[in-house]
């Protein structure tokens, strides 16, 4: 085990050592960001200035050896257009993109295994093939589309709820959070549920897959012949081993969510760390866009250890040890 | 039972009706960054310190000066402005607004660190600040500098005793955020919203809400969808392709202005020989750069059909123009109007040019920086292919294109520019030499050079006098638009929308600002 975590890390900082030097070049290459930054009617030496106090005169390996220096201090660098640590500025986006990502994990599993679970068991039912078309939409419909949809009916048509943005937050742990107030649930709702829907989709396919596939195992039959109840058959039996692919899924999609929930949060304007890195790329805030990806790239690996770590838990049969 | 629910009625009753009369929620599709207002020079950003900040000198809806903190000013020499100091002011922490205030800004603006774009060109002519009395200055400049006045609607006054040493960052926690101006910032989410809070000892007009809550929806959808869902009452910055629909629209009413942000064609005037994207008619590069041909240049502007872009692409929201002023501004030019579309001439100018079978060019532009871009030059494209000179179009994010402009890649690109209401402005940026010493032709990006025009820029910008100067700089533009250094395509209006019971008064320089909002009848 510890063997296994050890190599794990040590894998996961060249990770990020690479990250690092493609978004410095990447950057480097897409364009200039004082040419962006500055205001058009500066004269040559405002612009100069500029390109000083950004540190934009090094040249580029220059400008990276000051990064890691810096990096390695704990600063990832002060963003060219807040003019605060990078780092602080992302987390402070944090909570409302983890809410929203964790709201609409929330909702596909609630939505998702249910409606999973009902058409694996009667996959021969008009109910089930209405699910498992409904899913096909799912997929396929365009997150931003389906964001604007949601907006006019529900917001512009019908006015239950309200159209965009995060709605009045509580304090917990310090931290701002909208799903503590009636006010900020009803604003989470919409874009949680435009997340989800690609992920309901997801979880209902694997569970009704999973449930078919498991059904006809001998250990199911047998528990069976044994004279248990369907529920426990179900619950137990056949639930406990479905979750194994949903888990992984589920848990690999929550990281996708946390870091390309870029279109549902500009359509909702709501203000997470998507909305952030876009409006960061157009204006090629660097420092800001190494430090989110450096972030998103070690939320990946802990998510995927995470899952891992679940498996050995779900599933004896897998041996961490081993795999290494 | 029946008394809880009125008691739960009224309640509701209680909070809604001071609402509606009391608070405005208004949506911008711009973020705005800091609430620093010696940071970043940058539209929204003015904005916002347009409600918290005062200048010596304001600017009306139609971009004309106006008194601010300075009650009057005036050249008692020519290269010596006096202001006279409003008296009473007070900032909204009670301090007492006097001349060290306006001296201490001075100091700070060109010092901001980390500044990505400062504001230290408006303060660089000053050579001496003198304080007369604790309410009347006196700035020297070198020589003759008329634009003074000009610079300082542009500088926002702090306090001395409240912002010595204040970071960039106690302004966006609001703790610094402290003006003379008529709102005062509650609260700030950086990336989502502001609140503020009406100054009621604001010398100026008294804002009509007490609380106003102004929220940053970059989307254009979500940005109308929300006004028309009622969550904010007021939006800028409206989509051109929403524009139909909302005017038909019973619950929302909308104000327009013509603004001062030209959109224009930019030609290579620095390569003699080939430049990159002409080439003759087989695809081979022509030795001879064709666009340093002034007839070559009327030509293509004439074979552009600006009414019709502004028509069908701009769903109207534009003015065709010829120059870089909507009429009624300083400096505009009287007798200058939009080239008339007309393509046989065109194919004529281009037949004595010496191609009379036209030559290929491609056409760039950025296709996220302003209404329509990409669409405009496709239309361009297709008005310069029937004229003979076939066009490729290509259309690029601005953080690639920009760059690439401004290291001449190009041979012709669409851009923009968002003029301050005096003719030497535009000209001093796009037209002049680019000149690093001087600090002229910054933004000239086709490096257009005319020694003629730089001469009488010049004697324009040492003319106190200002009726002398804006003759000087009409006929400096006259000189400039017939030589065709440019190519101007249109003039966007600038459009707001609203629930009915609001009205706005439009401003040319874009700003969106709480104070310029009113119920649309005076209770």
């Amino acid at each position: 085990m510890t063997v296994y975590l050890l190599r794990r890390i040590l894998q996961s900082f060249m990770v990020l050592v690479a990250m690092s030097i493609i978004v410095f070049v990447g950057v480097y290459a897409v364009g200039d960001p004082v040419e962006i930054l500055i205001s058009p009617d500066a004269d040559q030496l405002e612009r100069e200035r500029a390109i000083r106090a950004l540190g934009l005169d090094l040249p580029l390996w220059e400008q990276y050896l000051v990064f890691v220096q810096r990096a390695l201090q704990g600063d990832l660098g002060r963003s060219f257009v807040f003019n605060e640590p990078a780092l602080q500025i992302i987390l402070q986006r944090m909570p409302a993109t983890l809410e929203l990502a964790f709201g609409s994990m929330f909702l596909s599993i609630l939505i998702g295994l249910p409606l999973g679970l009902y058409a694996g068991l009667k996959p021969d039912s008009v109910a089930s093939k209405t699910i498992m078309a409904g899913s096909i939409l799912g997929f396929s419909l365009p997150t931003f589309w389906v964001g604007l949809m949601l907006i006019m009916v529900f917001a512009v048509q019908l006015g239950w709820l309200p159209s965009t943005g995060r709605g009045e937050t509580a304090t917990l742990f310090g931290l701002q959070w909208s799903f503590l107030t009636a006010n900020g649930l009803a604003h989470i709702l919409m874009p949680a549920f435009n997340l989800a829907l690609f992920k309901i989709s997801l979880v209902i396919r694997l569970t009704r897959a999973g449930v078919r596939e498991t059904m006809l195992m001998d250990y199911v039959k047998f528990a069976r012949a044994k004279g248990l109840s369907q529920n426990r058959v179900i619950f137990v039996h056949v639930f406990k081993n479905i979750l194994i692919p949903v888990v992984t899924v589920v848990g690999l999609e929550l990281g996708s969510t946390i870091a390309f929930s870029v279109v549902t949060e500009s359509v909702f304007a709501w203000p997470g760390m998507g909305k952030l890195i876009i409006d960061s790329i157009n204006v090629l805030d660097r420092p800001v866009i190494v430090a989110y990806l450096m972030i998103i790239v070690l939320m990946f690996i802990v998510i995927n250890l995470v899952v891992d770590i679940l498996y050995s838990v779900l599933d004896p049969r897998v041996r961490l040890e081993a795999k290494a | 039972m029946k008394t809880a629910i009125r008691a739960a009625a009224f309640a509701t009753m209680a909070f809604v009706v001071p609402a509606s009369a009391q608070n405005l929620t208004m949506a911008v599709g711009a973020p705005v960054t800091s609430l620093d207002p010696h940071f970043h020079q940058l539209s929204p950003n003015n904005a916002v310190a347009g409600m918290v900040f005062d200048r010596l000198i304001n600017t009306d809806g139609q971009s004309r000066m106006v008194p601010g903190l300075a009650e009057s000013w005036r050249a008692v020499a020519p290269d010596v402005w006096e202001f006279r100091l409003r008296r009473g002011v007070r900032f909204h922490n009670g301090q007492e607004f006097t001349a060290e205030d306006v001296a201490f800004t001075f100091q700070r603006v060109p010092n901001v660190p980390n500044s990505p774009s400062s504001f230290a060109g408006f303060v660089r002519p000053i050579r001496n600040v003198e304080i007369v009395d604790s309410h009347t200055l006196r700035l020297s400049t070198n020589g003759p500098y008329p634009l003074l006045p000009q610079d300082m609607t542009n500088v926002y006054i702090l306090d001395r005793e409240t912002h010595q040493n204040v970071t960039t960052e106690q302004f966006n926690s609001v703790q610094a955020a402290i003006g003379t101006g008529p709102y005062r910032v509650l609260s700030h989410r950086p990336g989502d919203r502001i609140e503020f809070e009406r100054n009621d000892q604001y010398f100026g007009e008294r804002p009509a809400f007490g609380r106003v809550n102004y929220r940053m929806i970059t989307n254009d959808s979500a940005r109308t969808a929300a006004l028309l869902a009622g969550d904010v009452e007021f939006i800028d910055q409206v989509p051109t392709a929403d524009l139909a629909r909302l005017r038909g629209d019973q619950r929302v009413a909308m104000s327009e202005v013509t603004g001062l942000r030209v959109i224009y064609l930019s030609l290579d005037h620095m390569r003699e020989d080939a430049t990159p994207f002409v080439t003759d008619n087989d695809g081979r590069p022509i030795a001879r750069n064709p666009l340093r041909d002034v007839r070559v240049r009327r030509a293509l502007s004439m074979g552009i059909d600006r009414q019709a872009i502004v028509d069908r692409v701009m769903e109207g929201a534009a003015t065709p123009t010829g120059q870089f002023f909507p009429p009624g501004i300083f400096s505009y030019v009287p007798d200058l109007p939009a080239p008339r579309f007309d393509a046989e001439g065109a194919r004529r100018l281009l037949a004595e040019a010496g191609f009379p079978n036209g030559f290929r060019i491609q056409l760039n532009g950025p296709n996220d920086r302003y209404p329509n871009d990409g669409r405009i030059i496709q239309a361009i494209g297709q008005m310069w292919t029937r004229i003979g000179v076939r066009t490729t179009v290509e259309a690029q994010p601005w953080t690639t294109f920009v760059a690439r402009a401004g290291r001449q890649e190009y041979s012709a690109f669409l851009i923009g520019w968002g003029s301050n209401p005096e003719g030497s402005h535009p000209l001093r940026n796009l037209i002049a030499s680019f000149d690093r010493e001087r600090g002229w032709g910054a933004s000239n990006r086709g490096r257009y050079s005319n020694p003629e025009l730089d001469r009488r820029l010049d004697e324009a910008m040492r003319e106190i006098d200002d009726a002398r100067r804006e003759r000087m700089l009409i006929d400096a533009q006259r000189l400039a638009l017939e030589d065709v250094a440019i190519i101007p395509l249109h003039i966007q209006t600038n459009v707001w929308a609203m629930r009915r019971h609001l009205r706005h008064d439009a401003r040319a320089d874009e700003s969106t600002r709480a104070q310029d909002v009113r119920p649309a009848v005076q209770r």
